[in-house]
């Protein structure tokens, strides 16, 4: 049986790259809110912050281990799988990841040992200190590393010699034109994913009675963020498509399903949804409003942007994913808006804690971020074939002289181990939520109504939810 | 080879001193990690395996961070090296990293896990095991030499298996074991100190004999390292070199039988540094033996230089603050005792 060594190494690494992100991208809002949480404890002294900070600290710990160890693998596979892309772009992207372990790695790393295993053993200040090291260590991992990605869409401030880029004006390759509207993009989306967690741990323990009073801090802090960044990500999400359509049309006209600008007829459609198909150059099953693509990306009702047959069949990516990918995305930025501000309302209201239709699906919104995020990624780096250092090196030509049986067999082991350590990662995450925040009471004080119209079903969800108890 | 002076000479240099430095970091920092794992299923009861875990458990991240820099540095300095030498090197580098990620999560998972807590054990050790002993047959597999063509690597997915590579992997597996055990005589108390100093005793010799088995295969073997070891003047040079070793190593061995508990884990970093050092004697100006130099694969100097100034700057604040943590975790772990 012969293996095509390049597509399993492109399966590969979209594999082990999609595997990793998921933590990282939980792990850079996650170290943000413990921090945040520690200098509110610091400033009021509630306990209660101290608690949720330690619980969520145990999760942390998890994710991180996950995130760390997924990669490394990353930081070889450049070489043991793109061993031609190293060797090409290696003068430009070598330093700036070699930047991202110095600056970033050993600050997170080293502080992580204080972080998890200091809380008896430094005054408080040095443990809000490595809190704070440990939160800025994993924003700064994000600004190196995604001005790496960014300038493989972007590429600036090099030349080609001999078939190398070199490297002539570092601060041009490191803000790089699509760099600061990734990086904005993507810390955002951070944030929001693991608000939408918080907030889905904090309507469990609300929901179901268990820790309440921390549960409304989580879900109050949770809703506080995202009422503000959601609607944010959307305008940063609009500005980064705009930078796209100007450095790389090609992606947008995929992420649109636009083939071409018929004769006569004036102003883009939007796409909303069609079955793009490759072979026949156009869409099955369009269901599109005419003009209100010009209006979104040219802002004017008759402009038109250049469709996919504008450029050759060779330097299109493949069309079904980007365009899918997107409005996977662009429909959970909705709902995270919604949900969002509907339960500010509720909050304003004051019937936040009771309303139950809005709880009860709430307790289960925790992976819409890591969708959004997954999907996000599928379409720029997907929409960016088939380059993989947009219009210097294909995809085809980076590929390591590597056996395809030996590609083959690493996958096989790839998608083995890390379907179990998922697995694992889950289960126990899962565990450290079930058990809660340690020292926190089970139930509201005495003469506290916390939910004055449902505590009577309280007692029963409390029961059907933990059924050990 | 090259000829010439000035920054194209000396950038390169530079570049394979300090990435020899961050690759020492990472034998020594994570050697010990990695060998407690190894000693691991030897632990007499769950207080003792938790307790050895305890004696690592803040240090075990910042130390794999130097396999980061190890990889990520040979990608900034010397490219063209890094892009023959993982795809000759292939199936080890990613058994290794498999091996690391059981190794990496086994140290949370275990700790939350409750009836699954054997499963992690075992992913544990097993994780330590097999992560030595693929960085031994990725020694072994670079030292011997890869095919190169066209600036290119020219060889198959097997070229690494070789018995010299395997036997290579054993001895790391060894020699971290060795490390791990004078680390748990440094930082733990009681009956974990005192089976970690008799096993220290044991793999001491075995280690010696494996350094001994190094010596003499590579310059039997490769006529290259023959060449540099045994002829004039390099011969009184290097002589110190295997003398010293001994020395140390019956210092070492002195130390454990007195009763010092922190001697013999510097005692033995001096020999990793002895025999690393002896190494380096070999492999030295190739980054690719037996074909590329360092100066043929180095990196564009602005890009080198960019690096460097970072390097100068930021590595004296990473060794602060690591330095810190070490210092804020110092002293012994006790039985029962643990930093969760």
């Amino acid at each position: 049986m012969e293996f095509d060594p390049t597509f399993l190494a492109r399966i590969q690494f979209a594999f082990t790259v999609s595997f990793h992100i998921i933590f990282p991208s939980f792990t850079i809002g996650l170290a943000a809110y413990i921090a945040t949480l520690e200098l509110l404890w610091i400033g009021t002294g509630h306990e209660r912050y101290h608690r949720i900070a330690r619980f969520f600290t145990k999760i942390f710990a998890v994710s991180f281990a996950m995130g760390v160890v997924s990669g490394i693998v990353l930081s070889y596979q450049f070489g043991t799988n793109w061993s031609h892309f190293s060797r090409v772009v290696g003068n430009v992207i070598g330093p700036l990841i070699g930047y991202e372990v110095l600056t970033a790695f050993f600050l997170e790393a080293t502080f992580l040992g204080i972080m998890l295993f200091g809380w008896n053993r430094v005054p408080r200040g040095l443990h809000v200190f490595s809190c704070v090291m440990v939160a800025l260590g994993t924003t700064l991992s994000a600004f190196w590393i995604l001005s790496a990605n960014s300038w493989m869409q972007t590429p600036a401030g090099h030349e080609i010699i001999d078939g190398v880029a070199h490297p002539v004006d570092w601060l041009a390759i490191i803000f790089n034109p699509s760099f600061p509207y990734r990086l904005a993009h993507m810390v955002t989306a951070c944030y929001l994913t693991t608000a939408f967690v918080v907030l889905a741990v904090g309507a469990r323990y609300v929901y179901s009675g268990r820790y309440p009073e921390d549960g409304r801090t989580m879900m109050r802090m949770a809703l506080g963020l995202i009422c503000v960044f959601a609607p944010l990500q959307a305008y940063i999400g609009d500005a980064h498509g705009l930078n796209t359509l100007k450095h790389q049309p090609v992606k947008i006209a995929a992420i649109e399903g636009h083939w071409e600008n018929e004769p006569g007829a004036s102003g883009v459609p939007l796409v909303l949804f069609a079955i793009p198909n490759d072979e026949t150059e156009r869409n099955d099953y369009q269901i599109a409003i005419p003009h209100l693509g010009s209006l979104i990306l040219t802002h004017s009702w008759t402009d038109t942007i250049q469709g996919l047959k504008d450029f050759p069949r060779a330097d299109r990516p493949p069309v079904a994913v980007p365009f899918f990918a997107f409005r996977v995305m662009v429909g959970i930025g909705a709902l995270m808006i919604t949900v969002g501000w509907l339960g500010a309302f509720l909050l304003w209201r004051r019937r936040l804690f009771e309303t139950d239709w809005y709880l009860a699906p709430l307790q289960h919104i925790w992976p819409i971020g890591f969708v959004a995020i997954l999907s996000g990624w599928f379409v720029t780096e997907v929409g960016r074939q088939p380059w993989v250092a947009y219009g210097i090196l294909r995809t085809a030509d980076a590929v390591s002289p590597v056996d395809g049986w030996a590609v083959a067999t690493t996958l096989a082991l790839f998608v083995f181990v890390y379907g179990i350590v998922f697995s694992g990662g889950i289960y126990y995450i899962n565990r450290l939520i079930a058990k809660g925040p340690e020292g926190a009471a089970v139930e509201p004080p005495v003469g506290v109504p916390t939910r004055p119209l449902a505590s009577a079903h309280k007692a029963t969800r409390a029961a059907i939810n933990n059924p050990g108890e | 080879m090259f000829v010439g002076s000035g920054m194209e000479w000396y950038l390169p240099v530079i570049w394979s001193l300090l990435l020899a430095v961050a690759i020492a970091m990472y034998v020594v920092l994570d050697g010990f990690d990695l060998g407690m794992g190894i000693l691991f299923p030897f632990a007499a009861s769950e207080v003792e395996k938790d307790q050895m875990m305890s004696s690592v458990a803040p240090f075990w991240d910042g130390n794999e961070t130097w396999l980061v820099l190890g990889g990520g540095g040979l990608l900034v300095a010397f490219p063209l090296a890094y892009s023959i030498v993982m795809p000759a090197l292939y199936l080890p580098v990613i058994f290794m990293l498999l091996a690391l990620v059981f190794r990496g999560v086994a140290f949370e998972f275990r700790h939350v896990a409750d009836t699954s807590r054997f499963l992690w054990n075992i992913a544990f050790a097993g994780g330590s095991t097999l992560a030595a002993f693929f960085q031994g047959v990725l020694l072994g597999g670079f030292v011997q030499g890869i095919k190169v063509e066209n600036n290119a690597f020219a060889g198959g997915p097997l070229d690494w298996l070789t018995p010299f590579a395997l036997v290579c992997g054993v001895a790391v597996v060894a020699g971290y074991a060795l490390i791990g055990s004078v680390w748990l005589v440094m930082k733990t108390e009681g009956a974990a100190a005192i089976r970690s100093r008799a096993r220290a005793k044991m793999l001491l010799p075995v280690v010696l004999v494996f350094m001994a088995i190094f010596s003499l295969w590579t310059p039997l073997a490769f006529p290259r390292i023959a060449e540099r070891w045994f002829t004039t003047p390099n011969l009184f040079y290097l002589a110190p070199v295997p003398l010293l070793t001994l020395v140390l190593a019956y210092a070492v061995w002195r130390w454990l039988e007195k009763g010092h508990d922190n001697l013999p884990f510097f005692g033995v970093i001096g020999l990793f540094l002895l025999g690393y050092f002896g190494i380096g004697v070999s492999i030295f100006p190739y980054l690719v033996p037996p074909s590329l130099t360092v100066w043929e694969t180095a990196a564009a100097p602005a890009s080198q230089v960019f690096m460097l100034i970072g390097t100068v700057f930021m590595l004296p604040v990473v060794l602060g603050y690591i330095a810190f943590v070490y210092w804020l975790f110092r002293g012994k772990v006790r039985e029962g005792e643990g930093y969760h």
